[in-house]
């Protein structure tokens, strides 16, 4: 059963079409990528997904539920986190308040325990604190716990962002250019976090990524776009190799390996 | 230097950082207890109302400091809380039923109005609520069979556990109230900061656009945050009124509101000791504004006659002061001066470059 589905998507801003007709499926369990010159539509698929923007056409289903009718803050409830393309951190707040902030859709006080502190208040304060400790152990972010989003290097709010995406327990996560901007070796990391994420913690992931070391290295299907329209879809050899895919990297003027 | 082992959870979710910071705000609190005997009535007086301008402080800090939203209007929803007070006790309601509702109606009445106005970003938002503010006044005026009109009300003694409450007769009284207000007001503002809706605050503070992709529905927590900021400040109005005695629209005029603004960022946005301290500031300002007259009158024999507008100019200049020289308040200079110490000798420049930034939704929406 496919998780996500994506059937016939149109999205036009004005006269540019930049989602054109796009269909894909990833199964549970899958690693899957976007791949595709810059504007080819990538994060205008994601920012669909995450309900920013309404489709003219077509039908986003995920777990089989239709994902158009809810708002883009309803959208986390189902169990779908993101990573943006340019990080959006909370800059005046911890790295471990960032993460807090992922658990959210777990929430269950009210305005009012929350103003007393019950005894509840604190036990599920508790119980945040436990899944986002977690996630720091996992990411390595022990070191910045405590640190402000404003003062920390590029690389490392990358990983905060993708903590705070794994702090609520997502069934599905969207990881928009993970590795941009990473050194080989925080790269190098990214590529054993994603394998872990898939095979320990069981999440399928949807990305967009230009390093195509890393999507062959952990995806396991890939679907290349260029200006809005479907290329191929396939294995990572495979779409490589596809001479639309070769073409339109070509015909943009960027190498096939970005 | 100051280093603090962490054990539990508990650490972090605790209202204080460690022991010694426990300590000195205990000793902070027995101070503002033991005020009344340590002052005499005028100063107790200026006392209770520096008290007063910290509670709306409070909610305007929750709602600008820490959900980014800039409101122009708050005087209109003190005007709401007092004349909701006053009307109340005027039909017989006792005074401790009185001021929980005052602040609970300002608290409605705010997040109703939250709905649209807080739709709009940066500018749009200033000039959509300082147009409340106009309104309220007019508002006022308009609706005279209950306030008034331009003659104003006059606040009845509180009637409070046999005892006849007024700022004159009975300061120490009026002081402990007024107190009391604000350590609930605190109370609850320093609980939500560390619950999940004060972090949902803080993110919407800083990107809407991710709070969303986290879960929070914008709209809501910001009305959530109007209301509550309204809460408080139609408490504080509630005092007010029984502080000045007498009011009238002009009481509430947009003078007020952009006072509360300009109170806040002098304090430093983005901390409760920022209302407090912005309260002082704005509490002791005519005072100090007096002193100054009094002695370039005696050194020069000319300042005696009063220039209209004067406080409003001095605050002005402060505050221009403040965002030249120190965008990060009153309280953000504390914070260095004691990170200097802590750390001595370590303490580079520009360690608290991160903070510049505030109130940059408008940006990054
Ligand atoms: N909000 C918007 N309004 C108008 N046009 C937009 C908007 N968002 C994206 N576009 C356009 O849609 C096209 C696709 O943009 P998108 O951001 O999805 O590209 P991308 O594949 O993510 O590229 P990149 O690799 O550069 O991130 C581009 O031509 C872009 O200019
Ligand atoms: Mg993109």
């Amino acid at each position: 059963m496919s998780l996500l589905a994506f059937e016939n998507v149109t999205l036009r801003f004005g006269g540019l079409v930049a989602v054109d007709n796009v269909s894909f499926h990833v199964g549970e369990g899958e690693v899957f990528a976007l791949v595709g010159p810059n504007g080819a539509g990538k994060s205008t698929v994601f920012n669909l997904i995450s309900r920013f923007y309404d489709p003219a056409e077509g039908d986003i289903r995920f777990a089989d539920k239709p994902l158009l009718g809810l708002r883009p803050d309803q959208v986390p409830s189902l169990g779908i986190a993101r990573t943006f393309q340019n990080i959006e951190l909370f800059e005046q707040s911890t790295v471990l308040q960032n993460l807090l902030v992922g658990r959210q859709r777990h929430a269950k006080s009210n305005m009012l325990t929350e103003m007393l502190f019950t005894p509840s208040v604190r036990e599920e304060e508790h119980r945040h604190r436990e899944v986002v400790e977690e996630v720091i152990d996992f990411l390595e972010l022990q070191a910045y716990r405590d640190k402000y989003i404003a003062g920390l290097p590029y690389g490392v709010r990358k990983i905060v962002e993708l903590g705070r995406a794994l702090a609520t327990e997502p069934k599905l996560l969207l990881l928009d250019e993970p590795a941009s901007g990473l050194s080989v070796e925080e790269s190098q990391d990214m590529i054993f976090w994603i394998e872990d994420i898939k095979k320990q913690m069981g999440i399928t992931v949807l990305m967009v990524e230009h390093d195509m070391n890393l999507v062959s290295a952990v995806c396991d299907r890939v679907l290349a776009l260029a200006d809005g329209k479907e290329l191929a879809i396939g294995t990572p050899a495979e779409v490589q190799a596809h001479p639309e895919v070769i073409k339109a990297y070509l015909g943009t003027g960027e190498g096939k390996t970005k | 230097m100051r280093f603090v082992f962490k054990r539990s959870y508990n650490d972090d979710i605790g209202w204080f950082k460690h022991r010694t910071q426990a300590i000195y705000y205990m000793v902070l609190l027995a101070f503002v207890v033991a005020l009344p005997w340590l002052l005499d009535d005028f100063f107790l007086g200026e006392a209770t109302n520096v008290l007063i301008w910290a509670i709306v402080g409070m909610g305007l800090m929750l709602l600008t400091g820490h959900t980014g939203q800039v409101s122009l209007g708050h005087a209109a929803f003190m005007a709401v809380g007092c004349y909701a007070n006053i009307i109340m006790m005027q039909r017989g309601v006792p005074f401790i039923v009185a001021l929980p509702l005052s602040g609970l109606i300002t608290g409605i009445v705010g997040a109703i109005v939250a709905l649209p106005v807080l739709r709009l970003h940066g500018i749009y938002l200033a000039i959509a609520t300082l147009a409340i503010s106009v309104l309220a006044e007019d508002i006022i005026v308009i609706a005279e069979p209950f306030t008034g009109g331009v003659s104003g009300l006059v606040a009845p003694p509180i009637d409070l556990f046999g005892m006849q409450i007024t700022r004159y007769g009975t300061p120490t009284a009026f002081y402990f109230i007024t107190l009391i207000v604000v350590l609930a007001v605190l109370f609850a503002y320093r609980n939500l900061l560390r619950a999940p809706l004060g972090r949902a605050f803080a993110a919407i503070r800083d990107s809407e656009i991710s709070a969303q992709a986290m879960g929070v529905n914008i709209t809501a927590t910001k009305a959530i945050s109007f209301g509550l900021s309204c809460t408080a400040t139609g408490l504080a109005g509630a005092l007010l009124g029984h502080f000045a005695g007498a009011f009238n629209h002009e009481t509430f005029n947009i003078v007020l509101s952009i006072q509360l603004l300009l109170m806040i960022v002098i304090g430093g946005l983005g901390s409760i000791h920022g209302a407090f301290f912005g309260a002082i500031v704005i509490g002791f300002l005519p005072q100090v504004i007096a002193i100054g007259r009094d002695v370039t009158s005696s050194l020069f024999g000319f300042g005696s006659l009063t220039i209209p507008g004067i406080e409003v100019g001095v605050f002005a200049l402060i505050l221009l002061v403040f965002i030249l020289f120190e965008p990060m308040g009153i309280y953000g200079r504390w914070l260095k001066i004691r990170t200097y110490f802590e750390l001595f000798p370590f303490y580079r420049k520009g360690m608290f470059k991160r903070q510049k930034s505030y109130l940059k939704t408008e940006r990054t929406r």
